[in-house]
């Protein structure tokens, strides 16, 4: 089941690179494309994969509770295995039609690289989030649901909110604000650390500037990978934690 | 063998568990009786680990189980009811389990006796419930573990299955095994158990030998004995 999947996504890739590449016949406008596609949806499939594989498996997990082996072992090796086979479809699919294409004489390997980083990142942190919710939740559909609303409100809901609280305060300095608004995102802050790479940031205007000033800068990319890592860790932790707790 | 005390457990506001106290000692069979939702099954996944008592401690052959895996390896336990992944096949199921836990051949034996040779490349959702309780039966059996646990280990079986397993649990208890068993079938219980265990409204309320039990009631049979409990309780 969950290999037949990942070769399902894999394939998926592979046909967007193939395509985007044919169309757009450049390599920097096909990343651009890519990243707006890849924002969205890897967190998508990071969090649906996520709580189908928990539930699916959790006869199988009954069964291997009953052995000697430690609960960490068994809800770790179950995330990894999840996510690092998405991780790995989304890198080998979308990685062999660039590399065909003459990726490595072209100037785009290294925004193309930052784009598999985040987008490995945004898988990690997703699956972990879709464990979190569908360990905490036993039922399937409020599961589901859970798992569906968090996604959408980091990808969708969260700009919204954030677009309004900068128009509503308007008057005020933000650059600060939105700078801290962006990092607390995960999907944001991917999609900054890209656009920002990908040197359009003079579309973003002045908070653009302000951006360009951080993010652009080596410090600015550390402290947000640095984020990054935090947003896999913690949910992480947490998968650890609760399943010590969790009674079958 | 198992030491249990003032175990406490609670799923949301139901109280499963009130304060049990059992101490099992080793070798011979012992039947844990109950009506249903009594907690003999979370008595049980309490021992094992997969469910985290509120209150109290368990020790295992002398090991304290909190926080402990390694107790495991010498229990073998039977589920109540078989969910296996269903897209696997019995045979790479049971090589499975052989892999997380240790070698041995004892699963051809117990292949044959069970006669589950022309089910082993068929996938476990498309077996019957008897032959998933076979598949089950294999999986607990194959290790030779000190204590082995059996939760409604009946459930599906036809008649000369269930006298081959009664014949195994005999020859598991001749080893000197210890073996824990759950069953709502009394006859079973009354003809294979050493000691019963009776567990009502969370605590135990009664440990020892059927014919003490049969004595205590006042009951000529074991059949009434236990229905004589639950009804001076309910009515």
């Amino acid at each position: 089941m969950r290999s037949r999947w990942s070769y399902v996504y894999f394939a998926f890739y592979l046909l967007l690179g193939v395509v985007l590449l044919f169309l757009n016949n450049d390599l920097s406008k096909a990343v651009i494309t890519l990243m707006n596609v890849i924002i969205v949806l890897v967190p998508l499939i990071g969090t649906i994969f996520g709580v189908m594989y928990y539930y699916n498996s959790q006869e199988f997990t009954e069964l291997l509770l009953a052995q000697p082996i430690k609960r960490s072992s068994i809800f770790l090796g179950q995330y990894l295995g999840v996510a690092l086979s998405l991780s790995m479809s989304l890198i080998l699919g979308l990685g062999i039609p660039f590399v065909f294409y003459g990726l490595f004489e072209s100037s785009a390997i290294w925004d193309f690289s930052l784009l598999l980083i985040t987008g490995t990142f945004l898988t990690l942190i997703f699956t972990a989030l879709a464990f979190n919710i569908a360990l905490s939740n036993e039922n399937k559909i409020k599961g589901f649901g859970y798992a569906i609303l968090l996604w959408l409100f980091l990808a969708v809901i969260y700009d919204g909110l954030f677009l309004m609280t900068l128009i509503f305060f308007e008057d005020y300095p933000l650059d600060k604000v939105s700078l801290i608004g962006t990092m607390l995102n995960p999907i944001d802050l991917s999609r900054t650390l890209i656009l920002l790479k990908l040197d359009i940031s003079a579309l973003l205007g002045y908070t653009g500037a302000v951006f360009k000033q951080f993010f652009g800068t080596s410090f600015g990319l550390i402290v947000s990978f640095v984020m990054l890592t935090v947003w896999v860790v913690m949910p992480v932790l947490r998968i650890i934690f609760k399943s010590k707790k969790k009674d079958f | 063998m198992v030491t249990i005390e003032n175990l406490h457990k609670k799923f949301g506001k139901n109280q499963v568990l009130s304060g049990v106290d059992l101490s099992i000692s080793e070798g011979g069979i012992f039947a844990v009786l109950g009506p249903n939702g009594s907690g003999k099954t979370t008595l049980i996944k309490s021992v094992l680990g997969m469910v985290i008592p509120d209150k109290g401690t368990i020790t295992v052959l002398g090991e304290n189980i909190k926080k402990n895996s390694e107790y495991r390896h010498k229990i073998d336990y039977l589920p109540q009811i078989a969910n296996f992944p269903s897209n696997l096949r019995v045979k790479e199921l049971i090589k499975m389990i052989k892999d997380l836990r240790k070698p041995t051949n004892e699963d051809e034996r117990l292949i044959d006796l069970f006669k589950l040779k022309p089910f082993l490349d068929k996938k476990l959702g498309n077996l019957s419930g008897g032959t998933k309780q076979k598949v089950n039966l294999v999986l607990t059996f194959m290790f030779d573990s000190p204590l082995v646990i059996l939760d409604e280990p009946t459930t599906g079986l036809d008649p000369i299955s269930l006298i081959r397993l009664k014949d195994l649990i005999k020859a598991e208890k001749a080893k000197g095994k210890t073996i824990l068993i759950t069953s709502h079938i009394m006859s079973f219980v009354e003809e294979i158990s050493d000691e019963i265990v009776f567990i009502l409204e969370g605590k135990i309320y009664f440990k020892g030998t059927i014919q003490k039990l049969k004595t205590k009631t006042n009951q000529p049979d074991f059949e009434h004995a236990i229905a004589s409990i639950l009804t001076d309780n309910h009515a």
